[in-house]
């Protein structure tokens, strides 16, 4: 089912409003609940708290006990159990509360959801949302700023998304509660408050699309989630050093949209991807591997990755030394021979 | 004043004896020490026999055709009957059965045909029955993970207010992972319909229950979780009926979650790859299958002139019948398109999987060309 069949359904149009990416996902959250009786929503203080991050926020009073609920503090149990409540007929919204406390769920998540569905030759899908908030610059302590995408995008079965604006945000989580697969919804913590006026229900491009957010002729630039904003920047700042960057949002990490992205790479024969993981076996290693496969020949120059370093996420005063920056990006960028 | 809780390890500490209605000998255990169940009517005894002689076939046949190479593997059941079938025949049709790779036989007994459970044991797809229409979810592998699911299909059923229960074998090792911890706890603070029947087979494969755990008795730990706990004697097929019924009236009243250790034994080997005389005593798979469940039941049975000789050859008939279609079904080898590997992964089409999808099919056709011409060369 489409978001356009959603949201005729019976999603009342609202008055254009300044929302938060948190506040537009609550909004999907709720237009999702009061159209489909069956999506439920579970996890840590998710309830009358409202999430830590208040992405839940008056859900609880909303619905009730029965629909809204906090969960035993147990990762494994809250996506287990998810399973066993979409093999019933809901469809359950989950919430890890941060990219690190996903890990207890690992293998729920890789051996079972990703799974289910081809295990039981289609018999069994499984509509699972499970949110992840991720990614740093929150001046986060340890385990509170993971970029774990690349472990759930190299999982067949799983779809991964992560979306960059608050508009995004909305259409995209309302499209995962209305698939069929399972989708990891990861939430770049970074852009919780980032603002946009948004008239809902807002329909965005359709997941597993990627967007030029910006036209340029020189290079492509390929950003995610809290990396689109430093990519933006980075174009931004190149205008002015007289160099036109391109910026695509990938939006959808699995499936990649290879059309987009290559049609893009394709005229600009130039191409860099920015994202806050680790660089090695990172998800920027695929992308360059991908498009370098399907596109050498339009190529001027390799494709460069600008990313976190190998090491694990730095503590809150040196997570600036770590994060790729619109300078950084530059100063990699002039590596390539210019001709 | 001390704050301190009194909680020495209990490893010396003997277990009670299981919960029994029929001991060893065949007889009925007195009405005082039957620990409030009463022995299920012999006409319900006498199914539960008839199941347990197919199932125990059924389970002999496949084992011989995983030795004789014809299956890739073979987690047998034997001896654990009195488990199996107790709990199958506890399960109303509305009712989930969450099984692991060594429950088989407890597919067998609800319905699911030979072929469909053998399905996955010989290669053909990960798993091969109709799960909707068994209401029995696929075999875990993954230890207790099912555990989980059946916790959350049960409180899917309470949110619904629906009468369906969720029932979940598990196995000894199987106690000692996360996941059955957060089963356990989960099920009971959400009040879920579900039962836990743990198979206390004594081993983990290889590793025995006292390196698994320092407490007394598996069931002791539902104490710990808030939920009713039952020790009961494996090998007595009435008893865990007695007692399995009973949880799962509970939970369909609104009574949550229990769990119920069974203490049998696993007589085969964990898999036809495994050497059980590197790690037990032949005396004592001696000792356990001398406390056999089916030979219990024949003889109160036999004792209580319900089970004649002409009817227990009626049953080992149709069992041999049954070793029949399981043998046949061996000959009939499902043909899979290998096409089919990209067809169940998403419910929305991939554009990447479509590529190799193709590329596999270029490569069959390829392939295909290349036998035709060599066939064709060969005959002429």
């Amino acid at each position: 089912m489409s978001i356009q069949q959603t949201l005729e359904t019976g999603t009342k149009v609202r008055a254009p409003e300044n929302l938060t990416m948190a506040a537009a996902l609550n909004a999907a959250i709720r237009d999702a609940m009061v159209d489909d009786p069956t999506v439920v929503l579970f996890g840590e203080d998710v309830g009358p708290l409202g999430g830590v991050f208040r992405v839940t926020d008056g859900l609880y009073a909303e619905f009730g006990e029965t629909r809204v609920s906090d969960s035993p503090l147990a990762e494994a149990g809250i996506v287990g159990t998810a399973i066993g409540m979409a093999m019933y007929g809901l469809r359950p919204v989950v919430e890890m509360q941060f990219d690190a406390f996903s890990y207890p769920a690992f293998e729920q998540i890789v051996s079972h959801v990703a799974k289910m569905r081809n295990r039981t030759r289609g018999q069994i899908p499984l509509p699972i949302v499970i949110r992840i908030p991720y990614a740093g610059d929150i001046g986060g302590v340890e385990h509170h700023s993971d970029s774990s995408e690349a472990y759930w995008t190299a999982t067949p079965g799983l779809t991964v998304v992560t979306p960059s604006n608050p508009a995004d945000a909305y259409s995209m989580l309302r499209e995962a509660i209305v698939s069929d697969d399972p989708v990891i919804f990861m939430e770049p913590k970074s852009r919780y408050w980032s603002k946009a006026e948004l008239t809902l229900p807002v329909q965005t491009e359709p997941l597993n699309r990627a967007v030029v957010l910006r036209e340029g002729s020189d290079v492509t630039l390929i950003a995610y989630g809290p990396t689109v904003k430093t990519a933006l920047a980075t174009a931004e700042q190149a205008e002015a050093e007289g160099l036109s960057v391109e910026v695509i949002d990938l939006r959808t990490l699995s499936p990649f949209d290879d059309e987009t992205v290559g049609a893009s790479v394709r005229k600009t024969g130039r191409a860099a991807i920015v994202h806050e993981a680790a660089q090695f076996g990172g998800y920027g290693a695929e992308v360059a591997a991908r498009l370098t496969e399907r596109n050498f020949f339009y190529l001027a120059a390799p494709i460069l990755r600008i990313t976190g370093f190998d090491i694990p996420y730095p503590s809150p005063k040196l997570e600036e030394y770590f994060l790729p920056t619109p300078d950084r990006i530059l100063a990699a960028l002039s590596t390539w021979e210019w001709s | 004043m001390s704050l301190k809780v009194e909680s020495t390890p209990q490893t010396d500490v003997l277990a009670p004896p299981p919960l029994r209605l029929i001991d060893d000998t065949g007889h009925a255990v007195a009405e005082s020490e039957s620990g409030g169940f009463t022995l299920p009517p012999v006409e319900t005894l006498l199914g539960l026999y008839r199941q347990m002689v197919m199932a125990r076939r059924f389970d002999v046949q496949v084992t011989a055709l995983t030795r004789q190479g014809r299956l890739a593997t073979y987690p047998s059941a034997l001896g654990q009957e009195g488990c199996e079938i107790a709990s199958v025949a506890s399960l109303a049709p509305q009712d989930w059965l969450f099984p692991t790779y060594r429950d088989s036989i407890a597919l067998l007994t609800r319905g699911v045909e030979p072929k469909d459970i053998l399905a996955a044991f010989r290669g053909d797809w990960h798993s091969g029955y109709d799960y909707r229409k068994f209401h029995i979810a696929p075999q875990a592998t993954p230890l207790a993970t099912q555990a989980l699911h059946a916790v959350g299909l049960a409180t899917a059923s309470k949110l619904k207010r629906d009468d369906t229960v969720a029932l979940t074998l598990l196995g000894d090792g199987a106690t000692s992972e996360g996941d059955a911890h957060e089963a356990f706890n989960f099920a009971a603070v959400w009040q879920a319909p579900v039962v836990f029947v743990v198979q206390n087979n004594q081993f983990a494969i290889s590793v025995p229950l006292d390196k698994q755990m320092a407490c007394r008795t598996i069931a002791d730990k539902a104490i710990g979780y808030g939920m009713p706990g039952y020790y009961v004697d494996g090998n007595d097929v009435a008893a865990m009926y007695a007692v399995v019924s009973a949880a799962m009236d509970r939970a369909r009243n609104g009574g949550g979650p229990t769990l119920i250790e069974g203490l049998t034994y696993r007589i085969e080997a964990h898999t036809n790859s495994d050497d059980p005389t590197r790690y037990r005593k032949s005396a004592d798979v001696d000792l356990w299958r001398s406390r056999d469940p089916i030979e219990r039941l024949e003889k109160y049975l036999v004792a209580q002139g319900a089970l004649t000789d002409e009817l227990n050859a009626e049953i080992l008939a149709a069992a041999e019948e049954l070793a029949t279609t399981t043998r046949d079904c061996m000959t009939e080898q499902a043909v899979i398109d290998p096409l089919e590997l990209f067809e169940h992964v998403y419910s929305t089409p991939r554009a990447s999987l479509a590529e190799q999808r193709a590329f596999l099919a270029a490569e069959l056709a390829d392939d295909a060309a290349a036998s035709a011409l060599i066939s064709e060369e060969s005959t002429r």
